[in-house]
């Protein structure tokens, strides 16, 4: 369904915005937005499903699961760090707000 | 059933791009996450219902084998994301950015065996049984995400501790660039063949590219090394979503992958220094003993000193690094800070762009001790201040106050910006010991008439320097 010139569009088009995405960013939040991109290209973890789903062989199923494993991996921890590194942002707010 | 997915694909990439721009301001950076994370939640569960993966033979066994996958990957992620320390956060980002560059190199080795099977049998060519443009983007994907793989693992390593060396054979970048000839002579042959053998030697390779791409790769370099292995993961998740015709993992893994190399850009500026030199010669690799030029004696200070110094200043910079964050000092120090603003005295916070192991590492420590935004100052807004500073206390920063970065032309660290905490009227710095900083580099500021040291580990430190200040009172 995506081919050819198509995807050639969406790949512009997301290039452009990741970089619109970034290019206005303070320093503080640099390391919680890399965190913050780490758990969205986690998104591999739906490629990695379909993989095992169309392995044929035993051979191709052991190495869907690790990629299931793996993606899992990445989209679960990176939900984890980002959201408690940006946790913290929060209650910082409330404390300077109080003193 | 497949436009059900395919519009929660689009609703999946709306979000992740609205929730990246989120995370983008200290405002709703939380409320970012938190949708994304719904986004990707929904983006897992309609994929179960994908004909690829409920349509097949093996449909139970494979749903079976994909939550089973998900409960061991996820697991074992959720119990190491929460329990790992703040300040070890960067090389856990370095580990999880591996196993998504993995599972991007996995899902093209999954495409390449099926296709080498179904060639073979037909008597054709990988390249004829997947089409140009899916063979050339699912063999780059599978360059790009094993070689991100194996670099933020080794990234990680080194970043834990577990790992130490920096050189690993003679003429390494000969090496290298032998090895990347070799896997690209591969990947060519992969797309003209329907054999299994290249497809193994290539994936082998990439992975033993990747590890010593980043061996020689030195400490101060880690965070750009990190945010492009970051950038390059996503470029190959994109890549395998081509592959897979899935929008979201194309648009997804595309937009991380062009904010990834922005932000790796931003980093090597913020050191003057260019992705391509961090690659080729990491600093400190080199442990040439001519930039060792630093004289003289450290003068040692005792807290109780220090502590009066301080008390009685008219203004007081904070200049934070890595230290602080291994001992786990923002809490004290934090406290200590109240102590002196409650006795008038100016206290401000001097972040280094690259202070800590990542761009911002700094501001998330603070941040958790609570430390008021309004108090922490970029290299450009304090560097000024420095001058009309009674004390600048350096905890457990190193490179980024060493002067020898804008006098020394032979010292590696020469051009990088650094912050002018020589200029105030006094220095105290709190160290753990007498060696040189990350980078391996001596730092004539320790030696600085004006500078005096405060050994200890900086948690003590700063509890000793409290003690100290309320004294007084």
């Amino acid at each position: 369904m995506i081919e050819g010139l198509a995807a050639l569009y969406i790949f512009m088009l997301a290039g452009f915005t990741g970089y619109e995405i970034i290019s206005k960013v303070p320093v503080i939040l640099h390391t919680p937005l890399m965190s913050g991109s780490n758990f969205v290209h986690g998104i591999v973890l739906v490629g990695a499903m379909i993989a095992l789903g169309i392995a044929e062989n035993t051979t191709q199923q052991v190495i869907g699961f690790l990629a299931v494993l793996l993606g899992a991996g990445n989209a679960v921890g990176g939900y984890v760090v980002t959201e408690r590194m940006l946790e913290m942002f929060k209650s910082s707010n409330k404390e300077s707000s109080e003193g | 059933m497949e436009a059900l997915i395919q519009a929660s694909y689009f609703i999946v990439a709306v979000i992740f791009i609205v929730g990246l721009k989120q995370m983008s301001s200290p405002v709703t950076a939380r409320r970012g996450i938190v949708w994304a994370g719904a986004a990707m939640v929904l983006a897992t569960l309609v994929t179960f219902l994908a004909p690829q993966i409920i349509g097949t033979d093996q449909a139970v066994t494979n749903v079976f084998l994909i939550i089973l996958a998900i409960a061991l990957g996820g697991g074992y992620a959720w119990w190491s994301g929460k329990r790992v320390a703040i300040t070890d956060m960067p090389q856990m980002i370095a580990m999880y950015n591996g196993m998504g560059g993995g599972a991007a190199a996995t899902i093209a080795a999954v495409e390449l065996l099926k296709a080498t099977s179904d060639a073979s049998a037909k008597s054709t060519s990988v390249a004829n049984e997947l089409g140009a443009d899916v063979a050339i983007l699912g063999i780059l994907g599978a360059i790009i995400g094993t070689i991100s793989f194996s670099g933020s693992i080794i990234a990680w390593a080194k970043l834990d501790g577990r790992l130490n060396r920096s050189k690993l054979l003679p003429a390494q970048h000969l090496v290298n660039a032998l090895i990347t000839v070799a896997t690209i002579g591969f990947a060519i042959s992969i797309y003209f063949s329907s054999d299994l053998m290249p497809i193994v030697v290539f994936f082998a390779l990439a992975l033993v590219l990747g590890i010593f791409i980043t061996i020689p790769v030195g400490g101060a370099d880690m965070p750009v090394i990190i945010s492009l292995f970051n950038a390059l993961t996503g470029l190959a998740v994109g890549f395998e979503g081509y592959v897979l015709g899935n929008a979201a993992m194309i648009i997804a893994g595309i937009v991380v992958g062009s904010a990834g190399s922005l932000l790796t850009h931003l980093m090597a500026v913020a050191m003057n220094r260019s992705v391509s030199n961090v690659f080729f010669a990491g600093v400190g690799t080199d442990t040439g003993t001519s930039s060792e030029t630093a004289q003289g004696e450290m003068k040692e200070i005792q807290a109780q000193d220090a502590g009066i110094l301080m008390a009685f200043a008219s203004q007081v910079v904070i200049i934070p690094g890595y230290g602080m964050a291994v001992a786990q000092a923002q809490h004290k120090i934090y406290e200590l800070t109240q102590l002196l603003s409650d006795k008038g005295v100016s206290v401000k916070f001097a972040i280094h762009p690259v202070a800590g192991r990542m761009p911002g590492h700094m501001n998330v420590l603070l941040a958790e001790a609570g430390v008021p935004y309004d108090m922490i100052y970029d290299m450009e807004d304090i560097n000024a201040d420095f001058k009309t500073t009674t004390v600048a206390l350096v905890i457990g920063a190193n490179d980024v106050v060493n002067p020898s970065a804008k006098t020394d032309s032979s010292s590696p660290l020469y051009g990088m910006p650094i912050l002018d905490a020589i200029d105030s009227d006094n220095v105290i710095v709190i160290k753990r010991g007498r060696g040189a900083g990350f980078s391996g580099v001596e730092n004539p500021l320790f030696f600085a008439d004006n500078t005096k040291m405060l050994f200890g580990d900086g948690q003590k430190a700063a509890s000793d320097l409290i003690q100290a200040v309320k004294e007084l009172s």
